[in-house]
């Protein structure tokens, strides 16, 4: 499997007329084709950072961006971003916004269309498709947000604690439902947390970090020893407490030197 | 849910809604009715002198000899014109400048004093200058009822643009998008409530314009019509054109909340 993603001694401040903040300090890490990274470390070290920056939201200050082997700028890499909430437009129809992306890049042709369709159909929300928002629940808008992430097919996910907005019991069932879509359709991403659990049960790797200015702290490959592994099975797995304590720790040790 | 199978509580329940609702209809209509008759008998009982407050039966006679003669059809088409016509300006107007500001806040930056400088002057004491520059005409009382409501509705306009959802515009940005694509899916759909509420302010600033417009510097219109007939002392004249601007201001309204319901 080939390295899709590559971040070399990235660093990056905030400019403000108050003064600079520095939110990254020389991270490197890179992210393998197939591969789901979690990203955790302490509230406001700069994990949100990070993504405008693989993503592009943000330039670049120091460092490099490398896809696919080339520093050229996203050229073949489509990145899919993930926001905290989801952001359906309430003045659309679930249809209406999950063509979103399609629409603003005027790609939407009938293949897509037909496309779009089915993966509402596979994901149980074509019944839905001529529904607000609002008449959804949780959940469910969490899912059509994805589709509307999916529609573009990305190469790269970027998801920026997308369940965190949601009730506890919702939350460990949608990202159950989401991991395994997500794993399913192939996607490599890269997903920011401060949930241990969730990382634990999501990942194929962990990767810490300090509090800001934000430096790579531990890199943790998650191996599980159970079979058919999916987001919640993996919180059964014999390993999971370990690893949550060694997360926990690594964590912990950091927050009170 | 079905609607083939609706409980007896439901229908007695919309029943009682149903008979709120002619309440409710029916108690606007006593009081207007109410309102009207002890108009009319205080002015037949001499209470008022009918001279100076004049009554009810006045004005229809009054509403009918002018509706013969053909002026209160021109006298009421040119104030609602110029009304419309300053309404539709102002709100095309300051949607227009206001996306114009939140494409880029260094210009909006650069403009904010003055804005709200024009703000707050009193618009009044522009009159005497319209009429000097443009004349005694439509032009000067639309351009009067435009300078009333635009710069209020261009800052409120803006104010909520900039307000939008941050998260919502960054979402557009991670789908490819660029600005204009930022303005046109989010920030004005997500701002039509907003919109809607800045066209009702509107409607009753523009008429306020218009007819301020029409007391200085109209030779036609219903402002000019309670001018003139506070004047010469036909106070039916007045009372007429002041009921006629109500019902005015109620159908303008009515009209809004007909658009209003379409964009929920």
């Amino acid at each position: 499997m080939g390295v899709i993603l590559s971040l070399e001694h990235i660093s990056f401040t905030y400019h403000s007329e108050k003064g600079e903040i520095r939110a990254l300090d020389d991270i490197s890490f890179s992210v393998s084709q197939g591969e789901f990274v979690a990203i955790i470390g302490p509230s406001g070290c700069g994990k949100s950072t990070l993504l405008s920056l693989i993503s592009g939201l943000h330039p670049v200050e120091r460092g490099n961006i490398i896809f696919h082997g080339n520093t050229e700028k996203q050229t073949s890499t489509n990145i899919g971003y993930m926001l905290q909430k989801d952001h359906l437009f309430e003045w659309r129809t679930i249809y209406r916004n999950v063509i979103l992306g399609p629409e603003i890049n005027k790609s939407l042709t009938k293949e897509k269309e037909a496309e779009i369709e089915d993966m509402l159909k596979t994901y149980g929300l074509l019944e839905f498709k001529n529904k607000k928002p609002s008449e959804l629940s949780g959940g469910m808008r969490q899912r059509a947000a994805l589709i509307r992430t999916l529609a573009m097919e990305p190469d790269l996910l970027l998801l920026d604690e997308p369940f965190s907005a949601l009730d506890y019991q919702t939350r460990i069932s949608v990202a159950d439902d989401i991991g395994t879509i997500i794993k399913k359709e192939g996607k490599t991403a890269i997903l920011v947390t401060h949930d241990l659990s969730e990382a634990i049960s999501l990942a194929d790797r962990v990767i810490v970090l300090t509090k800001r200015p934000a430096t790579v702290k531990k890199i943790i490959p998650i191996e599980l020893s159970i079979e058919n592994r999916t987001p919640f099975s993996s919180r059964t797995a014999p390993e999971f407490k370990e690893y949550f304590n060694l997360l926990w720790k690594e964590l912990s040790a950091h927050e009170y030197v | 849910m079905s609607t083939s199978k609706v409980s007896a509580e439901q229908i007695s329940y919309l029943k009682e809604v149903k008979r709120k609702k002619q309440f409710v209809l029916g108690m606007q209509l006593a009081i207007l009715l109410f309102f009207l008759g002890l108009w009319e008998l205080a002015a037949d009982l001499n209470w008022i002198d009918d001279f100076v407050f004049s009554s009810p039966s006045r004005i229809v006679k009054t509403c009918i000899d002018l509706s013969v003669s053909g002026e209160l059809l021109k006298h009421t088409g040119i104030t609602l014109y110029e009304t419309i016509l300053s309404f539709l300006i102002t709100t095309g107007g300051s949607i227009f400048i206001a996306m114009l500001l939140w494409i880029s806040p260094t210009v909006s930056k650069i403009l904010e004093p003055y804005l709200v400088m024009l703000n707050s002057l009193p618009k009044s004491a522009l009159a005497p200058l319209l009429i000097v520059w443009l004349g005694t005409g439509a032009r000067t009382i639309i351009v009067a009822g435009i300078s009333v409501a635009i710069f209020g509705g261009i800052i409120n306009l803006y104010t909520t643009f900039r307000g939008t959802d941050r998260e919502k515009e960054k979402l557009i940005y991670t789908l490819g998008g660029k600005k204009y694509q930022v303005l046109f899916k989010v920030v004005l759909p997500a701002g039509i409530p907003a919109i809607i509420s800045n066209m009702k302010v509107n409607v009753g600033l523009s008429l306020v314009g218009v007819i301020i417009g029409e007391f200085l510097a109209a030779r036609a219109g219903l402002g000019y019509l309670i001018i003139y007939g506070s004047q010469v002392y036909k106070l039916d004249w007045v009372m007429m054109s002041i009921i006629l601007l109500c019902i005015m201001a109620v159908v303008f309204y009515q009209f809004i909340g007909v658009v209003e319901r379409r964009y929920q």
